[in-house]
Parts: structure tokens; sequence; C-alpha cells
């Protein structure tokens, strides 16, 4: 990992299945390559994996005479599908695993992991036996069945119900550093924490950082609540994805590919680390965006913030295009960006104590 | 494996050139001649060892896709569909743009932005748009042209024992059928034809018709699969796995009832299960080539594919191997049966 580019990390992460509930595989993972830059590597029981870097300065970074703790965490899981039920022609009838979007779902090529690997499509109602009404309205996800083409009796010997089914996808480079796959949030997330432990190598820093992949985001925030909570950190940085600029969206929900991660402002966060984070983006030349979060931020920040005592939290977004599809698509800048400014925002934190 | 390699080619109507030298390349050894037309379908001939007529079997070469139509001030590709595609398998796909093959995909809006009214509504194709990564304007102009041709990206897997799913299955698996009937010889006359633009309005049938003036003409096709749930088995068009498809009718053509029932027997005598397609939607080739000069006896045979026109066709290996069989043992009985033949060839003027 320390040699690979960034782009080949994304793909390496986004490669992998980590539905909500089931990351065990990845956590495995991450593990492995969290010790390649973390003295101490730990995977909790809920599958969260936690790296520890030890400070690397002694300058400053002690509260109540231990050394100061900084929490940085993205969130591992994904969305996906679940086996409802299958009829007795051997169709698949399913529910979704977080926010699904059932537009998205016809004729998409899913895997459904039984026992082995399975690969499927989605299918619907042809157009031509639509009523008029029908063809207007959005499909239901209870209206998809996945087709395998395998019999009701030879696919039941593999497949359960409650067994996972994800969007199948292909890794794909856009023109001008833009990715697109399934999974881009978070695994961007994940990835920019790999770029952070990378910074972090060569730049002196006073606290100890605790780089946490969570579980669970997407349905109920859990390895959040947890990790934070078993870490005790002074400070947390979020590291998640906000939408990227598309046609018919305002500008003030979304953010431009390629112009920096989005720092969020708004009541959840906290107001003078954010304006830190700010301040070292124009210090250090780093291009970002901001981002105005009226409440709920939609991430882990929700859950940081009111953790035991509480705990100052800043947000940073990557934007991605086409959020909850199998073609979300980053700008790699994004996620490097991301690396520098959450690396370069804990070194200034250790130096300048005021501000928590 | 042929027919993947056939789906893999990008080949939307208008814009056929690649699978064209594909097949061109593939029967030139067992074709006696073979030559392009104006409007670019390929028609192959191999001469008959009696010669006593003309057989004609077609399948299209195009397939459905997209057309850059424009470009947004942010980079990205307005486009029109080409061919018959439900808006609904549209939005989170991916796709192939222009001959430089730039991968692109179809963006929408994310669930988390959508107003409630418009969770509800289908996703218009006039609202989507492709993403090839470019940030301005006159960059996506340079890189994909008004008028580029765009195809699904999509690749040839196998779904459980039996089942195939590509794009292009329509109809790609009729081209793949015929090339394989070329390889023999028969008694009679044989001409294949490789239409273009069926898609978009049967355009290189309605030429090729004329130009072989054939007496017989059957038309492979890949076919509405409807089996699904949601759908009442009275509503099936046709059924995976059940075979070949015989075609009574349809909104372009009415199959020529001799030949509908010398096909029919024949599946029986060689015991062959076929089905015949329930519903009168949908149209084909023979359309055009039943009604060039003076009329030519048509029928189509059709291979049965759920989710047809998107990107994640499937059909079965059975039903395509089924319908080689059929075919051989048809081609085979105009030989041999030769009253029912001339019958077919006089139609009321026959005394048999």
């Amino acid at each position: 990992m320390k040699n690979m580019k960034t782009p080949d990390i994304l793909k390496d992460l986004t490669c992998s299945i980590a539905v909500s509930g089931h990351e065990e595989l990845l956590a495995r993972r991450l593990k492995e390559i969290f010790m390649e830059f973390c003295e101490e590597v730990w995977i909790d029981k809920f599958y969260n994996v936690v790296g520890k870097m030890t400070a690397s300065a002694d300058e400053n970074g002690y509260i109540d005479g231990r050394k100061m703790k900084v929490l940085v965490m993205a969130h591992m899981d994904e969305i996906g599908l679940m086996v409802k039920s299958i009829d007795e022609k051997g169709f698949i009838r399913i529910t979704s695993v977080g926010g699904v979007d059932p537009k998205i779902l016809p004729a998409h090529e899913v895997i459904i992991h039984g026992t082995r690997d399975i690969p499927g499509i989605i299918g619907a109602k042809p157009p031509h036996l639509l009523k008029p009404a029908e063809a207007n309205k959005s499909i239901k996800i209870e209206d998809l069945a996945v087709d395998t083409g395998i019999c009701a009796e030879e696919l039941k010997k593999v497949v359960s119900i409650g067994d996972l089914i994800t969007l199948d996808f292909e890794f794909t480079e856009l023109k001008n550093g833009k990715f697109s796959a399934k999974t881009v949030d978070n695994r961007s997330g994940v990835t920019a924490l790999i770029e952070i432990m990378k910074e972090l190598t060569g730049i002196k820093h006073g606290a100890d950082v605790y780089f946490v992949a969570s579980t669970q985001e997407e349905t109920h925030l859990t390895g959040a609540i947890i990790s934070s909570y078993a870490i005790e950190p002074d400070v947390a940085i979020v590291i998640d994805a906000c939408h990227g600029n598309m046609p018919d969206t305002s500008k003030e929900e979304t953010y431009a590919l390629g112009k920096g991660p989005a720092v969020g402002i708004g009541p959840v966060l906290d107001r003078k680390m954010s304006q830190t984070v700010i301040n070292v983006a124009k210090d250090e030349n780093i291009p970002y965006q901001i981002d105005v979060e009226p409440s709920d931020t939609g991430t882990e920040a929700w859950a940081t913030q009111v953790s035991r005592a509480g705990i100052p939290t800043v947000l940073l977004s990557i934007p991605v295009r086409y959020m909850h599809t199998a073609v979300e698509t980053v700008h790699v800048d994004d996620i490097k960006n991301t690396g520098r400014l959450a690396a370069r925002f804990i070194a200034r934190l250790t130096r300048n104590m005021e501000v928590i | 494996m042929l027919l993947k390699n056939l789906t893999q080619i990008n080949g939307v109507s208008g814009n056929e050139e690649k699978v064209r030298e594909f097949i061109k390349k593939e029967i030139e050894n067992v074709a006696d001649e073979i030559k392009v037309d104006k409007v670019g379908n390929l028609i192959a001939y191999k001469k008959g060892t009696a010669s006593k007529f003309k057989l004609l079997l077609s399948a299209h070469m195009d397939e459905v896709g997209f057309i850059v139509t424009g470009h947004s001030e942010d980079g990205l590709i307005k486009f029109r569909p080409v061919g018959g595609i439900d808006q609904r398998v549209l939005p989170g796909k991916r796709v192939v743009v222009g001959d430089k093959g730039l991968k692109g995909v179809i963006g929408c809006k994310p669930i988390h932005l959508q107003e409630k009214d418009e969770r509800d509504k289908n996703i218009k194709i006039k609202s989507m748009y492709i993403d090839i990564g470019c940030d301005k304007r006159d960059e996506a102009e340079k890189l994909a042209g008004l008028g580029e041709y765009i195809a699904f990206d999509s690749k040839f897997t196998e779904l459980g024992s039996d089942c195939i799913k590509a794009k292009a299955l329509d109809d790609r698996v009729g081209c793949a059928i015929i090339m394989e009937l070329l390889k023999q010889r028969y008694e009679f006359d044989l001409y294949a034809s490789f239409t273009v633009q069926e898609e978009i309005g049967l355009r290189g049938s309605e030429v090729v018709g004329y130009q072989i003036n054939p007496d017989i003409a059957i038309v492979i096709e890949g076919t509405t699969c409807s089996d699904v749930p949601g759908i009442k088995e009275h509503e099936y068009s046709t059924e995976l796995g059940k075979g070949p498809v015989i075609t009574v009718m349809d909104r372009t053509a009415y199959a020529d009832k001799d030949v509908v029932n010398f096909i029919y027997d024949t599946a029986r005598k060689y015991k062959i299960d076929v089905q015949f397609k329930k519903t009168t939607t949908g149209g084909n080739d023979a359309g055009k080539i039943q009604r060039s000069r003076c009329g030519v006896k048509v029928a189509s045979i059709s291979v049965p594919c759920r989710y047809i026109h998107s990107p994640s066709s499937v059909m079965s290996r059975k039903d395509y191997e089924g319908c080689i069989k059929l075919m051989e043992a048809v081609l085979k009985e105009l030989e041999n049966n030769t009253d029912y033949t001339l019958k077919i060839l006089n139609g009321g003027n026959c005394n048999v």
C-alpha cells in the first residue's frame, strides 16, 4: 500500500464486498493495510478496524498529563440487497439494506452471495405489458425479481433467505482523474484514511491518532457509536462522501468534483475546529469547499458529537456523483487532498491546543 | 464461442461496420459469393446442388443504443436512444461512447436529493446524461462529437448451467445461427443476409428482399420473453427454455401459413420442442421482405430473450441449440419433402 497509487488503493477497496452488518472480509483486508502504517491494529467485536499511530513529536500534544487522542473515522460498509424469498420458478424477491433507489435496479447485474457467488439479473415487467398508468410510476422494489437462470430446486441448495446481493460493477477510469465504481461512498473515505497515514509518516504530530474504518453506518451508525465510545478521543475527524455536482440539483447541496474536500460547517460540528481546518487549507494551498449543514449531516458526525461527554467533531466530505448506484464517481485529487488536509490539520492541532 | 464474440462487438443501428467485418471474415471460406450492398447489408450466396429455388435466411446485425445529441456547459453528454429502449433500465448503467470506446456512465440524481414526487416517477431520457469525466463543453465536444454512437457496456456472462447474459442478443443470436447453417451446402440456392438498421424501422431488409427476390425467406431473431414475475401466464409472449419460437403474426408480418405448418410438422417429426409466440406485438425484418417485389413467403423463428433491448438480455442455450437443430431439419426437409416444398413455392397453383 505504501507505494500504491491512490486509484489503485481505491480499486482494491471498492472491489471488496462489505454490506452493512457483513464487513468481516473487508475488515481483515483493512487490518493488513493498517498494519503497514500503525503500531497497533485491532478489530473490535463489531468488525470496526482500529489502527493506532503513536505521536511522533513531543510538543504540546498533552491533555491532563496524557497524550491527546485524535479519532479519524470513515465507514467501510456499503448498501446492498437481501434475498426475501425464492418462488417456484426460481425468481428471487428482494429487499434493501440501506438506501437503495429501486429506479436504478431494472436490468442491473447483481451477485448473489449464497454458499457460493451466483450472477443474476434484476428483471421487471417488460415495457410492452405495462399499463399506461404503470409506465409513468417508478418501480417498487417489491415488483422486482432476480433471475439467475437456475431452477428453484437447485437454487435453494445454494441461496437462502437473508443472503446478501450486491450490484455488479466495473472499476472504470473516466477522463480527467475521475473514477467510477460501486461503493465509492465510502471507500473513498477509507482510501483517504490510508492517504492520511502516508502523509503522517512524513510529518511530526504530537497526538496519538486512532484510525477507524467503521461498520454499519448505512443502517444505524452503529460502528461510529461504539468505536467513538471505546476510543474516547479528544477530537474526531469524520470522513465521508457528499453529493457531487450534477444537473437538476441545487448548487447549495452539491460540490464540484476536483475542487477539494468539502469542510462541514454547522451546529453538529465544532465551529472553531472547522475554521482551523479552513485556515490549514489556506496556509497549505490545499483546495477546499464549504459544506453548510443545518442539522444532521447524514454522516457519522451525528454520532461522534454526542459520544460519552461529547467530542468536538469536524467533517471532511469527498464529492461523489450518483451516490448509491454502481457508478458512483469521484475525482482522485479530492481523495488525496482530503488526506493532505486532514494530516496537516492533525499536525497543526497539537501545536495550537487553544483551538480545542 | 461465436455468440460471445458477436455480442461483445458494438453495432448500434447505422454503425454496424465492425459486426459486418467480423461476420464477413468468419463466413468467407464457406460462402460462394459475399457482397455488401449500398445500405450496408452483408449478403452471402451459396449455390445449390440442384438450384431448384431460392431460400433467404436473414438476421439483423444492429443493436439498440444511443447517439450523442448535445453537450452541457459542464462537459456532460446529452443523448437520444437509437431504437426502442425502455427508459427504466438506464439510470446508473455503464456505456461505451464513440469510436474511441470512451467509458461513460449514465448519471441520475441520487435518491437522497429526489423530492417525494420525483421518487414516485420514472426518470425521462431527456433529463438523463452521460458522464465521461469531462469538465467543459469543448472537451466533451472534442472527445464525443455530435452523432457519435453509444453502446451498452456489458459483458457476456454464463448464468446457471443453461443461460447466458449479454447485450445485443437481439439479434446477434440470429446472426450466429445463420453463420452455423451456412457451413452446409444444400440443393437449393441459399442466400444469407445480415441486415442493418432493423431496430429503427427495418431499413436494411427493405432493400434485401428486392435484391434477392427469394422464393421463401426465414428470419431468425431474438424475441421478447415475458415469463417473469408480475406477468400472468396468459400474457407470456414466449417462455425461456421451451424451445425455438414460431411466429404466426406480429405487428409487421403475417407469416405464411404453409411455411409455418411445414416448420411445425418438421419440429414434430424430428422431436424438437418448439413454441408459438403468443402475442402479436413487436415486429422484424420479415415484414419488409414479405412485401418486396411481388411478395415473398416468410416465417420467423426466434430464440426467446428476457429483458430484451437492455444491457442484460438473458437467453437459454437449450433454445439456441434447439433453434439450430430446427433450422437444420427444416432445410433438410425442404430438400427431401418435395411435395410440401412445391406447395409452398406454388401456393394456389399447386395441385398437391
